[in-house]
């Protein structure tokens, strides 16, 4: 498949994010109290990173140059209902979810069913950054440096038989660790799918890092996919579970509010939530919004996919 | 109360209600407000709101259930304070979110039934804030007054449900605010209903009709 190249810089062109944080600072205290000040996170410049890092990734040819979100805010800022239905309590939160040992299970449609250990994961070879825009579907956007691997290359090591149609994915269930799950807002465990060519597609992976370093848990970790040109809530996060089915699976936001929520939500300004025009959005870190492009910008190498069918009734 | 404590009690409560305000202003300063701190704002100042517009509708409830007739020369304040955040509020979502972009505010106001409940609790709003003084219920005299003041129920309850629309999944929040709501309105029914009673039982003694012209 011919994957449009986007224009591009290495990994290491990319301002070092603690001197991205400096400059930050720096600018900060120079700054004097203008109304900037309220739009921008000032606590950004205080964490620093502290999970273990994982091997140098290689970098991709499909990353955007676009400047990344700061580590604290994609670390701050997390939609995970496992936890809360707030944004900013899961980075707290998340510390009681643990990642070792963590298998993941393969069943389904597959001639090679087996069992993944994560850290089987965190060695496949090779490991990649990715910079994608990311996509909410509440409007608002971040850019953000994933580290991790497509998930064709899984796929093909599980040889798939023709039965297999659709990819679904659980999460983990465990309400002691996970204490949104006492609460029946949602159907637990969260249930994402994506169709056969969608799973299989190059820019579809699973990542196991960030920034370089292993997930935070408030990020999905130990291993969470990442779908950059559908709304965000379809990269499915904390994986225990992959199965190779024969029908949509009836995924969780479409389970809970069906008028909303499709099966595909692919970003598409032209189609708004009840609450959300979805014409423009947010980046996190920016003032005014910008205008939301259709598939989130990787139109060129996804549109294709869906040729032919009505994006208005496949939502 | 004499006059001169209650003087004292107004000054105090006026800073008190700047509280959220000021809470607001010191972490955007200090510590930011998060990833999104648009969002931050919008929040805070629609809660702090809300909040006012509940605690204006508690003092009649609380001053019959206390006697503390005090009460009253209060409300006027909570109410401004409630047109106060609620200026903030849309201020915030028209030049911090939208920054003018008309046309998209248009039609969040058309299409979304939560923007259109809260546009027009908003408007709503601004009759009672500026029929506010002393003045203007003496010119308006203090029958039509009052009855243009019970706008203030259907806004509460206008309130209530823009929050209760914008919340995705988890309505804990605005089932509270609804909850309380529910009292204080309820409070009033059952006063309503009482006085309804009562004039009938002495309509009845007096041997007129209940449903008299009285």
């Amino acid at each position: 498949m011919l994957i449009a190249k986007s224009p591009d810089i290495r990994p290491s062109e990319i301002t070092d994010e603690a001197v991205y944080n400096g400059r930050r600072r720096f600018l900060m205290a120079a700054s004097v109290a203008t109304a900037s000040l309220f739009l921008t996170d000032v606590s950004a410049a205080d964490s620093s990173p502290d999970l273990p890092k994982l091997p140098p990734a290689r970098r991709s040819p499909v990353s955007t140059s676009e400047r990344p979100t700061t580590y604290r805010d994609i670390t701050h800022y997390n939609n995970y209902y496992e936890f809360a239905t707030d944004k900013y309590s899961p980075a707290t939160l998340a510390a009681s979810l643990v990642t070792r040992p963590w298998t993941v299970g393969v069943d389904g449609a597959v001639r090679r069913p087996r069992t993944y250990d994560i850290d089987e994961l965190l060695k496949m070879n090779p490991l990649e950054e990715r910079i994608y825009r990311h996509r909410c579907v509440e409007a608002w956007s971040m850019v953000i440096p994933w580290v991790g691997f497509p998930l064709n290359r899984l796929i093909r090591q599980l040889e798939p038989t023709g039965r297999a149609k659709f990819v679904k994915f659980e999460t983990l269930y465990d309400p002691k660790e996970m204490p949104g799950q006492r609460s029946d807002i949602l159907h637990w465990p969260y249930v994402e799918g994506l169709r056969m060519d969608e799973a299989m597609h190059p820019l579809t992976i699973l990542a196991v890092g960030l920034y370089g370093r292993v997930l935070p848990n408030q990020d999905g970790a130990p291993v969470r996919l990442v779908v950059p040109w559908k709304y965000g809530f379809k990269s499915i996060k904390s994986i225990v579970r992959i199965s190779f089915v024969e029908k949509q699976p009836l995924t969780t936001w479409v389970r809970a509010v069906p008028s909303e929520y499709g099966f595909y939500s692919n970003v598409n300004p032209h189609d708004d939530h009840t609450l959300w025009s979805q014409a423009r959005e947010r980046r996190i870190g920016d003032f005014f919004k910008r205008p939301t492009l259709m598939f989130n910008g990787y139109g060129d190498q996804v549109a294709q996919l869906y040729r032919g069918m009505d994006l208005n009734r496949y939502f | 109360m004499v006059a001169a404590r209650i003087l004292l009690l107004k000054r105090a409560v006026f800073a008190t209600c700047l509280l959220p305000l000021v809470v607001l202003a010191l972490d955007a300063f200090r510590r930011g407000l998060g990833a999104n701190p648009i969002a931050a704002i919008e929040h805070s100042t629609g809660r702090w709101a809300l909040v006012f517009l509940l605690v204006t509708l508690s003092v009649t409830p609380l001053r019959k259930l206390t006697g503390y007739y005090w009460l009253l020369r209060l409300r006027r304040m909570f109410g401004l304070y409630a047109f106060f955040y609620v200026c903030l509020h849309v201020l915030a979502y028209v030049i911090l979110d939208q920054f003018f972009d008309w046309t998209a505010m248009f039609n969040d106001i058309a299409m979304r039934p939560f923007m259109t409940v809260g546009f027009a609790s908003f408007v709503m709003l601004i009759p009672l804030a500026l029929t506010a003084t002393n003045a203007m219920v003496q010119r308006l005299g203090s029958k039509r007054w009052q009855a243009l003041h019970r706008l203030i129920y259907v806004i509460a309850i206008g309130s209530v449900l823009h929050y209760l629309w914008l919340v995705k999944l988890n309505k804990t929040q605005p089932d509270i605010y609804g909850g309380i709501l529910a009292i204080l309105l309820g409070f009033r029914i059952i006063v309503a209903m009482g006085r309804l009673v009562r004039r009938a039982m002495v309509g009845r003694a007096l041997k007129l009709p209940a449903s008299g012209a009285n």
